[in-house]
């Protein structure tokens, strides 16, 4: 099944990505042999086959409730993109 | 209450709570609120690459515990999604939630309503973590947002109710009714100034055909109903209330101009204004909600199983509605009596309780406890852990009150007293020389005598003017230096001007 374009912008616009037309040819065409891969497992009959949530065999793995160190505050805004005091600084949201 | 409307309101509230938890979610990090900004944060909870999120027990099973509390059925298997979306308070650029296998469903609460009580059902209750905080300029000159992500992977409760509330004053009883539930047996502090307790409002409202300004309803539907709108930025129990009252009213008023009804045109969000007293309908996104939910690969799926319900089950204490159902029926308390006691939380009912057994008259405690003793803590804003009488104090108070006599005006004066100086009542009665016990009979004689000294008010009592009944029991006051009980004082008066 082919993806049409405004699928292919609408999933783009949700990963906030900004395409170039070639980029756009380029990933509607990888994109669409995705969808393809996916629609020859949908032959498969998975009648009466439980929906699989995870893939391995283990489930209830927890930690204790007990504190670890946390980064320093420079540690932990060393990547960040702009910094102000102690935050980060991300444009104007408007919301 | 309200004003009645022409139209049926119609009430889904979206609660978060954080759970009391000393570490996140998924890693150590500290929740404790008020931590200089970006000070609790490590590689997992801010999103680094390749970092493995694991799940806090402690979180899990005050999510648990809140359910069975909620009396919801609890998922023998339950699993975590990322929900996906771009915000720069969200550094995983997804939040891990749950999508379709939430750990539990159903359930509810009980509410009061002047019509009687009221169960509000939940949808389900899942667990999932929180964003972080965004600080947003506020000199309006658009200046950059600034993020604190101290917050980001606290563990949250998200608790959907159906949409079974009527009023705002139904929302606010049953916020209130939740938040009580949830701090008694210890799984949130819900506090809303530190945002431990967060509301979302689904409102729309029903109006009937004749009403509907010759609308009529889509097919398979009794009413006209509209587009249903979500309130947020509700930031009080009381914004909760006044939102929803101008919320339903704006629909109907929008109704009548646009004719839309719930279905023609998608979902839309609002922002209370609590300072201007509105909702702000924000312009409808595009279908926004396009999350594309998949199940978090980092994160195993949990199993319960009925052993470990039961282990959590024995945690709870007595929760507060089967608390009032007893103090109703085994103390005798009215339903409101009860109602006032368990309200003020469970250490306060556990205080009157104590009273009432101490005394063995459980009408009298809960009028000493919900009169007196409430007035001192809200006067001093103290809890009653730091109420300086012991209960034994005040049971022996009201049990000597009852043995000598003494009338409610005395009775608060020695109450004050003990508060003051920590003296016993005893010590207190005796002092004062409070502790003669009139018996019926020498009561009698007395009233008898004033009925005989004082003929001119006996004639006026009897002339309907019932001022002068204080002359007469005056009397008697005098005579016994003011011990006398003035209750019963005044009853055998009646009982013997009956006679004359
Ligand atoms: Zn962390």
């Amino acid at each position: 099944m082919a993806l049409t374009g405004d699928q292919v912008r609408w999933v783009a616009h949700l990963a906030r990505l900004e395409l170039t037309e070639e980029e756009f040819q380029l990933f509607t065409g990888q994109l669409t042999r995705i969808v393809d891969f996916i629609d020859q497992l949908q032959q498969l009959n998975t009648e009466g086959v439980e929906p699989l949530a995870h893939a391995l065999p283990i489930h209830n793995v927890f930690r204790p409730d007990e504190p670890a160190p946390s980064l320093s505050v420079d540690e932990a805004l060393a990547n960040a993109p702009a910094r102000k005091g102690d935050f980060y600084s991300v444009p104007a949201v408007l919301d | 209450m309200s004003r009645p409307t022409p139209y049926t309101i119609v009430i889904g509230l979206e609660v978060h709570v954080q759970l009391l938890t000393r570490t996140k979610l998924f890693c150590g990090c500290s929740t404790q609120f008020g931590l200089p900004p970006n000070s609790a944060t490590c590689p997992v909870c801010i999103g680094m690459p390749g970092v493995l999120p694991v799940m806090n027990r402690a979180a899990f099973e005050l999510a648990l515990k809140a359910a069975l509390a909620l009396q919801c059925n609890i998922a023998p298997f339950t699993k975590w999604d990322r929900k996906n979306y771009y915000y720069p308070d969200l550094p995983k650029n997804y939040q891990i939630s749950q999508y379709d296998l939430p750990f539990s469903t159903g359930g509810g609460l009980e509410i009061m309503t002047p019509q009687g009580p009221k169960w509000i059902g939940l949808i389900r209750v899942h667990l999932e973590e929180d964003a972080g905080k965004l600080l947003h300029d506020e000199t309006g000159r658009g200046g950059d947002s600034l993020v604190d992500l101290n917050r980001a992977g606290t563990p949250l409760l998200e608790i959907v109710s159906k949409p079974d509330m009527n009023s705002p004053e139904e929302a606010k009883a049953y916020l209130e009714e939740l938040r009580l539930l949830l701090r008694e047996i210890g799984v949130s502090d819900c506090e809303m100034q530190e945002g431990s307790l967060r509301v979302d409002a689904n409102v729309n409202i029903r109006i009937p055909p004749e009403h509907a300004g010759g609308r009529k309803p889509l097919p398979g539907r009794q009413y006209v109903a509209t587009p249903i709108v979500e309130i947020k930025n509700l930031n009080s129990f009381r914004a909760v209330e006044r939102a929803i009252a101008y919320e339903t009213q704006r629909q109907f008023e929008e109704f009548q101009e646009s004719g839309k009804q719930l279905g023609e045109v998608s979902k839309a969000t609002a922002g209370w204004d609590d300072v201007q007293g509105v909702t702000v309908v924000q312009r409808r996104k595009e279908e926004a909600s396009d999350y594309r939910y998949f199940p978090e690969p980092d994160l195993v799926p949990v199993e319960v199983d009925q052993a470990w319900l039961d282990r959590i089950r024995a945690t709870l204490p007595e929760l507060p509605a089967a608390r009032r159902k007893r103090f109703e029926s085994q103390l005798g308390l009215s339903a409101y009596d009860a109602r006032v006691l368990v309200g003020q939380g469970l250490a306060f009912a556990d205080y009157f309780e104590k009273v009432a057994r101490e005394c063995g008259d459980a009408k009298a405690a809960s009028n000493w406890c919900s009169n007196q003793v409430l007035a001192v803590l809200n006067e001093r804003k103290i809890s009653i852990q730091d109420f300086p009488l012991a209960p034994e104090a005040l049971a022996d108070l009201i049990i000597r009150v009852k043995k000598h006599n003494i009338n409610a005006q005395r009775a608060r004066e020695v109450f004050g007293i003990m508060l003051q100086t920590g003296e016993t009542a005893d010590g207190i009665i005796k002092r004062l020389g409070l502790d003669v016990s009139f018996d019926a009979e020498e009561l009698r004689e007395l009233v008898k005598k004033s009925i005989a000294a004082n003929a001119k008010a006996v004639a006026d009592v009897k002339a309907g003017k019932q001022k002068a009944m204080d002359a007469l029991v005056g009397f008697v006051m005098r005579e016994t230096k003011g011990k006398a009980p003035t209750d019963e004082v005044r009853r055998l008066m009646n009982e013997e001007l009956a006679k004359v």
